[in-house]
């Protein structure tokens, strides 16, 4: 035990030089095994000893000058490392050329307030660090200057920060953070100070670099299957393919023949081929011999799916919203019609396979893991380990990305339970092929929609019913209220415009398919209901759907300012050149408000989305880049789902294995982009996943308007 | 013995000569910047010069490269500074950074053989790498500044 643990600490050394090295005087802080260097595993990695300002769990100022700022979100492309550093080091007045970030441990004050756990998704990052983090900055600022003042015997509005250093006004004199730290450190925590006026930042609303992009061109950035340690075994678990069923059987002669091979055993989730290298433990797995019962329940399959989602499109359901009175309002219109949406299941096609190496000892356990949440991951490893919550490490990697994948907790038992069993750490590979059927798929949802229009081509009555397996039962079961699923249902029952009659319901037809979370929320599926709903509308009445869409929208001006931004730049009063279709859609989730226009051709039989157009409103952009680029991101991720992927299911097994069954977006299928930010001081909204559901809707409501055809169902497909 | 030039150093294998590259590299060497993400040469996250020329190292057994020259994003520049490494920072293309070795060295091997490639021969050659994040206008502003020499430092 001393002898492993004096060695694994030298290779941690090791790393640690290798990535101080590499990060070219920033060094990014995702070292992840730092934390373990000190006996209690979850604390930061340094010791707080007296002489480190330490105020909260966000900030340490060292006396050798070092500035750490913890980050406890997991950074999977979104720019969080970067802009939560941002928020910290504003009201601490430091450059972030100065700082070194750290990820967090889990820790009760990590927690995401909107998630109620510490993890990262829906969005919500920036909205729950904006004040909490910004409070932190200013509690360290205020003790400096504190300390400066006592120091000198001047009054604190003598003192200024900047930059690191605390300077006496009208004064030669100044001290750095690291000489007044130890000062500070001793002082009584201050009342909450005056957070700075918008207008004296010098950081939140600019565009600062990604403080992660350095290691990301070098190859240096360590993701879960990047992680090295001493001794650590290499697995692979062959999970049985039918969904419901169970592995009866299995020959592993010709796997133990592989070189490499050490070990293969059953394990919960499948049969584990354990093996000195990663290409052992993956070729291994591929010559198991597996024997499969089918589970006794055929439903899983997405024709009988398909014809149980329509049932439930008639029949009671749950209501969601109720203004007015729908049914008398539709036979009263001169216009009435219905539409049926189809949304297949999808898989989330991380790049990076699902993965998780744990080191589980006999008083402790390590994880080194891509993850969305430290805190479900710590509670599954105490789960199967026994072992108390502090002694429990989770060391969060980067993640190659994340899209909601990476809350769930299968990956992490995988590694946990072979750790355990084999007292070496160890690192679960899953494949591409895995990662594809085994997912927590996004939902299969159907959607019928009836909508009346008067004389004047007025929206009067509108019906929505969503008929889909719910989400949120396994996940938050206490989030469903009276029967409706409010991930299943948003952007459904907050329609943003307004009809005098409408009504909205939800009938849970639950499917035999794991099911998840999915980027861009509930809006990914009712959006494009709706949104083609209204373009279907438009039809009928002859409008405009641009001028339909304003005459619903007096009410809610942001979204009118900003649906006009995107019209005004797309040039809409025009038509768009010979053999290109127009397209809109709009929403607003979490926090921001977002329009967007698609401009598509058709190409022999292929659909080309020529350019997209978006305006966003996100209130204060912390680092407006960074939005930018997640707006990007939400678009080729959008334009995957409304193009590309499909899974299907026949007979219990996900057809789909590979990328070339389940392709996605690639460079020439990317369309010029173009985003307006609308400046706004409102509070920060969410931007992840923002442009993803808008996608589906836009380029069908662009293909509509070319061909005179309504789509109805994902993936597009023509003819 | 399988002797390999691996970012200019020449090393010898005693590895079964069907083991991948991208499996020597990531494995055996401790190489991590190429990355798996589909094992069959589909997604593109995994490729690395081959004799210049990219490959997708998870589909390439070692023996394909015995007596020949690899590198790899830890050996792309001697320090960090290729002009490629220098737009990708200046136009903010990383994003979760998974796919952006495989980027970079497909990059790489185009402005080597089209030292200022067209639009259209930037999009057939980065069509081979998948960026799940959808960095790819950025990929071509970065590779159109890293070729034009007075565009560089931004």
């Amino acid at each position: 035990m001393a002898d492993s643990d004096a060695q694994l600490r030298l290779s941690r050394r090791a790393l640690l030089r290798v990535a101080a090295a590499s990060g070219g005087g920033l060094a990014l802080g995702i070292l992840f095994p730092a934390q373990a260097e000190t006996s209690a595993p979850d604390q930061p990695q340094q010791d707080d000893g007296p002489e480190t300002l330490a105020p909260n769990a966000w900030i340490r100022i060292h006396r050798d000058g070092g500035i750490q700022l913890v980050v406890a979100r997991s950074e999977m492309g979104q720019g969080v490392t970067t802009s939560l550093a941002m928020l910290l080091a504003e009201e601490l007045e430091v450059g972030l050329d100065q700082i070194r970030v750290e990820q967090a441990p889990v820790d009760a004050a990590y927690i995401n307030h909107l998630l109620g756990e510490q993890a990262t998704g829906e969005s919500t990052s920036i909205r729950d660090a904006w004040l909490v983090l910004r409070e932190a900055g200013a509690v360290a600022r205020q003790l400096l200057i504190t300390a400066a003042a006592a120091i000198w015997s001047v009054p604190e509005s003598r003192c200024e920060a900047r930059r690191g250093v605390i300077h006496l006004l009208d004064d030669q004199r100044s001290l750095s953070y690291a000489e007044l730290a130890a000062t500070a450190a001793k002082l009584p925590l201050p009342a909450l100070p005056a957070l700075k006026p918008s207008g004296t930042w010098s950081l939140i609303g600019t565009t600062q670099r990604r403080i992660d992009a350095p290691d990301k061109v070098l190859g240096a950035a360590r993701f879960g299957l990047d992680v090295r340690l001493p001794e650590m075994l290499y697995a692979s678990i062959a999970r049985c393919d039918l969904i419901g069923g169970h592995i009866t059987n299995w020959r592993e002669n010709a796997t133990r023949a592989i070189p490499g091979v050490l070990n293969v055993f059953a394990v919960r989730y499948g049969i584990a081929v354990i093996a000195e290298s990663s290409w052992a433990a993956l070729r291994g797995r591929e010559t198991l011999e597996i024997t499969t019962r089918p589970s006794t329940n055929l439903a899983a399959d997405t024709q009988r799916i398909r014809n149980r989602l329509r049932i439930a499109l008639k029949g009671r359901a749950a209501v969601a919203y109720k203004k007015g009175d729908v049914s008398a309002a539709l036979n009263a219109s001169p216009h009435q019609i219905e539409s049926i949406y189809e949304v297949p299941f999808q898989a989330h096609a991380c790049m990076e396979p699902m993965n998780c190496t744990a080191d589980v000892r006999r008083d402790h356990c390590d994880l080194y893991v891509p993850t969305q949440s430290q805190a479900r991951a710590r509670a599954t490893a105490q789960r199967i380990t026994g072992l108390p919550a502090d002694r429990i490490a989770v060391h969060t990697t980067f993640l190659g990305n994340g899209f909601e994948r990476r809350r769930e907790q299968d990956f992490i038992v995988d590694a946990v339970e072979l750790s355990k069993e084999l007292k070496r750490p160890v690192q679960v590979i899953w494949t591409r092929e895995d990662d594809l059927r085994h997912d927590f798929f996004r939902p299969m949802s159907l959607h019928r929609l009836r909508g009346g229009i008067d004389a004047e081509g007025r929206l009067t009555a509108w019906f929505h019913r969503v008929a889909g397996p719910s989400v949120l039962a396994r996940i938050a079961p206490d989030q469903i209220t009276n029967g409706v699923d409010p991930f299943m249902m948003a952007g459904a029952t907050d329609l943003p415009y307004s009809v005098a009659h409408r009504r909205v319901e939800y009938r849970r037809a639950d499917t035999p398919v794991p099911i998840g979370l999915w980027p861009g929320g509930g809006q990914g599926h009712n959006i494009f209901a709706t949104e083609c709903f209204l373009d279907e509308l438009a039809h009928i009445a002859g409008k405009d759907p641009l001028q339909l869409r304003r005459d619903h929208l007096t009410d809610r001006p942001r979204l009118l300012n900003l649906l006009n931004r995107a019209a005004e730049e797309a040039d809409w009063d025009n038509p768009p050149a010979p053999g290109r279709g127009r397209g809109i859609a709009l929403m607003e989730a979490f926090g921001s408000l977002i329009a967007a226009i698609a401009e598509v051709s058709i190409e022999e039989t292929k659909v080309r989305v020529r350019r997209v157009i978006c305006a966003v409103d996100c209130g204060q952009a912390v680092n407006p880049e960074i939005v930018r680029a997640q707006i990007e991101s939400g678009i080729a991720f959008g334009l995957t789902s409304a193009l590309k992927g499909e899974i299907t299911l026949t007979k219990g097994r996900v057809d789909q294995s590979t990328l070339r069954d389940y392709p996605l977006l690639k460079a020439n299928e990317m369309p010029d982009v173009t985003i307006h930010l609308v400046k706004s001081d409102a509070e920060p909204g969410g931007v992840s996943g923002l442009a993803s559901p808008l996608m589906a809707p836009a380029v069908a409501n662009a293909l509509f308007s070319l061909t005179g055809e309504p789509v109805r169902s994902l993936p597009i497909r023509l003819g | 013995m399988i002797s390999v030039t691996l970012n200019g150093e020449t090393l010898e294998f005693d590895l079964d000569p069907d083991t991948p590259l991208l499996w020597v590299l990531r494995d055996h060497l401790g190489l991590t910047g190429t990355k798996y993400g589909c094992g069959e040469g589909e997604c593109g996250a995994c490729i690395v010069h081959l004799d210049d020329k990219p490959v997708n190292a998870c589909i390439t057994p070692l023996s394909e490269a015995s007596g020949r020259s690899v590198k790899t994003i830890e050996g792309l520049s001697p320090d960090g500074r290729h002009p490629l490494q220098l737009a990708w920072i200046i136009e903010e293309v990383p994003q979760c950074g998974y796919c952006q070795s495989g980027q970079l060295m497909t990059a790489a091997a185009l402005l080597a053989t089209h030292p200022r490639p067209t639009d259209a021969q930037i999009e057939t050659a980065m069509s081979e790498v998948i960026c799940r994040c959808g960095s790819y206008n950025r990929i071509r502003r970065a590779i159109l500044r890293a070729s034009n020499p007075e565009a560089q430092n931004g």
